[in-house]
């Protein structure tokens, strides 16, 4: 902790006068005409003026014909490719017109996918809520039940008049999101722990969450998800089954949650000791110190790479499909067995990784928001 | 203990609540605490001092645990200090540390630090260890600074909330480990200050400190360490104008060669 002594508005020190000619009254202002600013900023020197004349070369080499595969000679619709085969013509988007309620849904059956729609949107809106500082508190877990339970009936159904849908179906951007979202959800815990224990003054306790983490970190996730669909039907009793679902789920919790450990790892080691001394001497016990003390602290350092791991765990999850399931990326690949479509498969992976970019896009935007919310305040 | 307000008045009583028996502390191969025996008795405001290295800090953090001790006895309010995780947890609440370093959380404010322990510790109603909380930085004269983060605060501020946070617990003893070393001088004077009113008012306190000037006008007893072992031990008079040891008369010229 920094003990050096900073003036505050309301702090007596800080009212001593200066002397008011020391400075000038207004800070030097740098001279705005985009003139100016190219000058200094883009040929400022030889090699800035290369870089800079590189970089407009490429730009007016390569920016127009995309704008124009785009945009401008773009098939938007067409219920037949024909259209697209035409010579001269850009981007033939009418592939994504044809084929997104199989991207999106996947082999959920046609008329019920409202249902994974409603469902989708329940996560969203939970996520929304979680996201903002001020609904903080216990009555999160209620809404979360809430959500987990109403997409759950919605997505199975089978009561309430839904027809049946066994989670074999179940696919696209609502099996990705929801992979992801409660995998971050159990991960996370999972890794707090995972780092605690590695810290902890029990042998056994450290040497599980080492080799937990070690092990884990050690292979690739695609050999978590085939052992977790090969290996954890061995240690359940006889005839008990868990789906290849719920396997995967598991699979993907155990990965995530050994590298949050050690993003956590790194935070519990970056607090200075005295905080853990300031919070032993005032008699609290381990589990105060560390939810009220330590934790609130550690998670704050180690916020970028914690969303590093949400992100790339988010696009992780494009990975059961080795073990069959049918996520985002694998409703693409299998949309484009459809020879008709075939020859614009990038149309549609482009579709595919604009929505995979929003999500991630918006995690990495709301890290930054929330380093800036927590540390108001907490100046070291 | 507010029937000894006046320093004048004010005597500590006979009850040991300190008591180290030949207490010994190794760090590796190296002999940190050495045979160490000190009493220290009910209401005794006791100043620590010693040349750097001497383990004044490792012999005070011994008294509330934040260091093991592997040979001797620690006895605090009657308990001895074992590995009983429930008996260290109740002594710490009854002692309080003050560090060089102040310490404060710096993710809560002010308030929050102060009722922090309170309410989690000794489970007192919110808005009873709110009231205590603003009684005790009027005590240290920062009323003003309950709704700050730490990080706001000048260092002798961050440091009578530091005490502040302490006395919040109710402890019947007050350890200080050098509480000014890593202050301006313009602010050490505040600090003190707030210490000397405690003593005052019949704290038992256990104070690090190189300043002479507190330990004579505050304490019953100075003890001298050097080399991991208690040198001598006297009232403030006798130890800084009559010192025995050798190693003592050398240490008090080089302190008064140094103000
Ligand atoms: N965690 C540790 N591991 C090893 N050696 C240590 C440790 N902590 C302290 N020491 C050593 O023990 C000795 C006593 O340290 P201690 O901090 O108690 O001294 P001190 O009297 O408080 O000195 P100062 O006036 O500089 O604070 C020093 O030589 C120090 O290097
Ligand atoms: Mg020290």
């Amino acid at each position: 902790m920094s003990t050096e002594y900073k003036p505050h508005p309301e702090d007596a020190l800080s009212h001593v006068e200066e002397p008011a000619t020391v400075y000038p009254v207004n800070p030097p202002t740098k001279s705005m005409d985009l003139l100016g600013w190219a000058k200094s900023n883009l040929f400022g020197s030889v090699p800035n003026t290369i870089l800079t004349l590189l970089a407009l070369f490429l730009l007016v080499k390569i920016l127009p014909p995309i704008v124009d595969w785009a945009f401008i000679s773009s098939v938007w619709s067409s219920a037949t490719p024909d259209a697209c085969r035409v010579d001269g013509v850009g981007a033939c988007w009418a592939v994504v017109q044809n084929k997104y309620r199989f991207i999106l849904f996947g082999l959920y059956p046609y008329e019920e996918q409202w249902r994974p729609v409603v469902s989708t949107l329940l996560y969203i809106v939970a996520v929304a809520v979680s996201c903002n500082p001020r609904f903080w508190s216990r009555r999160l877990l209620g809404l979360w039940a809430v959500v987990v339970i109403g997409s759950g009936i919605l997505m199975w159904g089978g009561i309430l008049g839904l027809p049946y849908v066994e989670n074999e179906k179940w696919g696209g951007l609502p099996l990705t999101l929801m992979l992801s979202v409660l995998g971050i959800a159990l991960a996370f815990p999972l890794g707090i722990l995972a780092a605690l224990g590695r810290r902890s003054s029990l042998p056994v306790i450290r040497s599980v969450s080492v080799v937990y983490i070690e092990l884990v970190r050690g292979v690739p996730l695609i050999s978590v998800l085939f052992m977790a669909s090969v290996m954890i039907p061995l240690f359940l009793p006889e005839g008990v089954t868990i789906n290849k679902l719920l396997r995967a789920f598991i699979g993907i919790v155990l990965f995530t949650g050994a590298y949050m450990a050690e993003a956590v790892r790194g935070g519990l080691q970056a607090l200075p000791r005295g905080q853990y001394e300031a919070a032993d001497a005032l008699g609290l016990g381990y589990w105060q110190k560390t939810r009220l003390i330590i934790l609130p602290q550690a998670i704050r350092l180690v916020i970028p790479p914690l969303v590093n791991q949400f992100i790339s765990m988010f696009k992780d999850t494009s990975l059961v499909f080795i073990v069959g399931l049918f996520d985002l990326l694998n409703t693409v690949k299998t949309a484009l067995t459809d020879p008709l479509w075939r020859p614009f498969y990038v149309e549609a992976y482009v579709f595919t990784a604009l929505i995979y970019f929003l999500f991630c896009y918006f995690m990495a935007r709301y890290s930054q928001y929330l380093e800036r919310h927590l540390n108001t305040g907490v100046r070291r | 203990m507010s029937d000894q307000a006046s320093a004048k008045v004010h005597k500590p009583g006979d009850e040991a609540v300190i008591k180290l028996t030949n207490v010994n502390k190794w760090y590796g191969k190296f002999h940190v605490l050495k045979d160490i025996n000190l009493t220290i008795r009910k209401g005794e405001r006791v100043v620590v001092c010693g040349p750097s290295g001497s383990g004044k800090s490792t012999m005070i953090r011994c008294v509330n645990r934040l260091e093991e001790h592997q040979a001797g006895s620690i006895v605090v309010n009657g308990t001895e200090l074992t590995n009983d995780v429930k008996a260290i947890e109740a002594i710490r609440r009854d002692v309080g540390m003050v560090f060089q370093s102040f310490n404060l959380f710096p993710h809560l404010t002010v308030l929050e630090n102060l009722i922090l322990a309170p309410t989690w510790v000794k489970k007192v109603p919110r808005k009873e260890a709110i009231d205590t909380a603003m009684y005790y930085l009027g005590r240290v004269k920062i009323p003003d600074q309950a709704g700050k983060y730490p990080g706001q605060l000048s260092g002798g501020q961050q440091q009578r909330v530091a005490i502040a946070r302490a006395l919040c617990m109710k402890p019947d003893i007050m350890l200080f480990d050098e509480p000014t070393s890593a202050l301006d001088p313009e602010m050490i004077k505040e600090v003190l200050d707030v210490m000397t009113e405690l003593a005052q008012e019949g704290m038992t306190m256990v104070c690090v400190t190189h300043e002479m000037g507190f330990a004579r006008s505050v304490a019953d007893t100075v003890v001298f360490m050097a080399d991991g072992s208690v040198v001598e031990r006297n009232t403030p008079n006798e130890l800084f104008n009559n010192p025995q040891e050798e190693r003592t008369k050398k240490f008090l010229s080089q302190i008064i060669q140094h103000h």
